[in-house]
């Protein structure tokens, strides 16, 4: 047997029971819907609903997300043969780890990280 | 076919095999969905005693108020029933995608946790979680990155001010604080030599200084923080900064569909809790009792020291369900620049070096 499947029923699970929920709220509820039910909430100001503009710190945000994680998925490989790889691992580990501190410390230093 | 013959098969390998994954499969939902209830209970009868008030107590089975447990049956049955409210111009797909991404996520995490030490039942080897990995640590990683989906599928999708701000602090925060989750959890690898969740937990053993937060006592307030984070559970639960945000991401979400995002998020902090036991904490290890004694004090039955280990376990998962409770009643909201200051600033840097020192101190050990 695959080791996997039993993952794979336990998505099919999950996923159903969200769907359950989702059909439940659908068709259970009281139905009918009015032109005020479904505006947006907006403190009753009159609703303009607005999702194009966003601050670009958020994207700043995901991309240095993705460089530092990726470095850590990198520390993992080093990590689980840290004994194979014995201080050679180590002396290597240390280099890459001092390049990604001084890519750190320029984006500290270029204010990448300040919320105003 | 006589019963002798039926009673063969089901000692075939394949047989045995299929069963004990129903079993584990059939555990795990049922304990990760008894949570929720039992949770949304304590989190309102645990501050109304912190704040001298009753709380939910009326809620009960005819004569027997029970402290009010039923009252999360109650709230779900009240919420089915409400009207579900689309709001205009959402995007249909995504609308409806977020509370299910919010549901499954949570339990696929569940599958990976290790809940028992190795059965041997009919000269068959069967590992107590639903699937046994030797790269257990990268599943969980990978699977909890999919949580951020949940947020920004709700906020994006709703066409409002409110949940879409919500939604964007929500994503940025968990994204910042996988970071620093990820790099807790490298030492704890350096130590035990291995990605597999069960092979770390027999090298724990028994006796708490030799445990994961005795090992690498920083590694665990980095997990124990990001923890907090990656569950938007108080200090750092902006997403839904009530004063602020109104409800956050969730604002546009009504009915069995708020149910849904509610159920997530408490089958994930349980989970979390589960994953910081497993780590940290010696998992399904009993204090002072190593397993081997553990089976010969039961009489030999080994299935009867694997429910030991899975009550140890909940028990001790238990505690951190209740120190999110605890927290978020003792300590004020952060700031959103102190908090993704504390993340980017603070806690990377720290990982770092605490992944360069446990390195170089298990090499010291080590290698000679």
């Amino acid at each position: 047997m695959n080791p996997y499947l039993p993952v794979l029923i336990v998505l099919v699970l999950g996923v159903g029971l969200g769907c359950i929920l989702s059909a439940l709220a659908h068709f259970i509820g009281p139905r009918p819907l009015t032109k005020v039910n479904t505006d947006p909430f907006e403190c009753g100001v009159p609703a303009t609903g607005e999702r194009d503009k966003m601050s670009v710190k958020f994207y700043l945000t995901g991309i240095l997300f993705i460089l530092f994680d990726i470095e850590t998925v990198f520390l993992y490989l080093w990590a689980s043969a840290f004994k194979q790889l014995g201080w050679f691992g180590i002396s290597e580990i240390i280099v890459f780890l001092v390049i990604l501190f001084a890519g750190y410390i320029y984006v500290v230093k270029r204010g990448a990280l300040e919320w105003d | 076919m006589g019963l002798d013959e039926l009673l063969a098969l089901l000692k075939t390998d394949t047989a045995i095999e299929i069963i004990a994954a129903v079993i584990k499969i059939l555990v795990v939902l049922v304990v990760c969905l008894q949570v929720p209830p039992v949770m949304v209970w304590i989190e309102r009868r645990a501050p109304a005693m912190m704040q001298r008030r009753k709380g939910p107590n009326r809620v009960g089975i005819f004569q027997w108020r029970l402290y009010g447990l039923i009252q999360s049956l109650a709230d779900t049955v009240k919420l089915v029933f409400k009207q579900e409210v689309v709001p205009r111009g959402a995007n249909k797909v995504a609308y409806h995608l977020a509370p299910i991404f919010g549901v499954f996520t949570a339990l696929l995490i569940a599958c990976a946790i290790p809940f028992g030490n190795d059965l041997v039942i009919f000269g068959q080897k069967i590992g107590l979680s639903v699937v046994r990995l030797d790269v257990g640590f990268l599943f969980i990683l990978a699977i909890s990155s999919l949580a951020v989906y949940t947020v920004t599928l709700a906020g994006w999708s709703s066409n409002s001010k409110y949940a879409l701000l919500g939604s964007l602090r929500a994503s940025a925060q968990m994204i910042s604080y996988e970071i620093p989750l990820g790099m807790s959890l490298v030492p704890i690898v350096v130590i035990f030599g291995t990605l597999d969740l069960n092979q770390i937990v027999v090298s724990q053993g028994a006796y708490p200084w030799a445990w994961g937060v005795v090992r690498a006592p920083v590694s665990f307030l980095l997990f124990l923080i990001c923890m907090f984070a990656e569950t938007n559970r108080a200090p750092f639960d902006l997403a839904e900064g009530e004063s602020e945000l109104v409800a956050g991401f969730h604002t546009e979400y009504n009915s069995a569909k708020f149910a849904a995002f509610f159920l997530g998020e408490y089958v994930s902090m349980f989970v979390l809790s589960c994953l910081a036991s497993t780590i940290f904490f010696g998992g399904w290890q009993a204090p002072f009792i190593p397993y081997d004694t553990l089976v010969k004090l039961v009489g030999g039955y080994n299935w009867i020291a694997a429910i030991i280990g899975f009550t140890v376990l909940i028990l001790k998962a238990s505690f951190f369900m209740w120190v999110y409770v605890w927290v978020r009643w003792t300590l004020p909201r952060f700031r959103y620049d102190q908090l993704m200051g504390l993340g980017w600033k603070f806690m990377l840097p720290v990982g770092l070096v605490n992944l360069l020192v446990t390195a170089l101190v298990m090499a010291a050990l080590e290698f000679h």
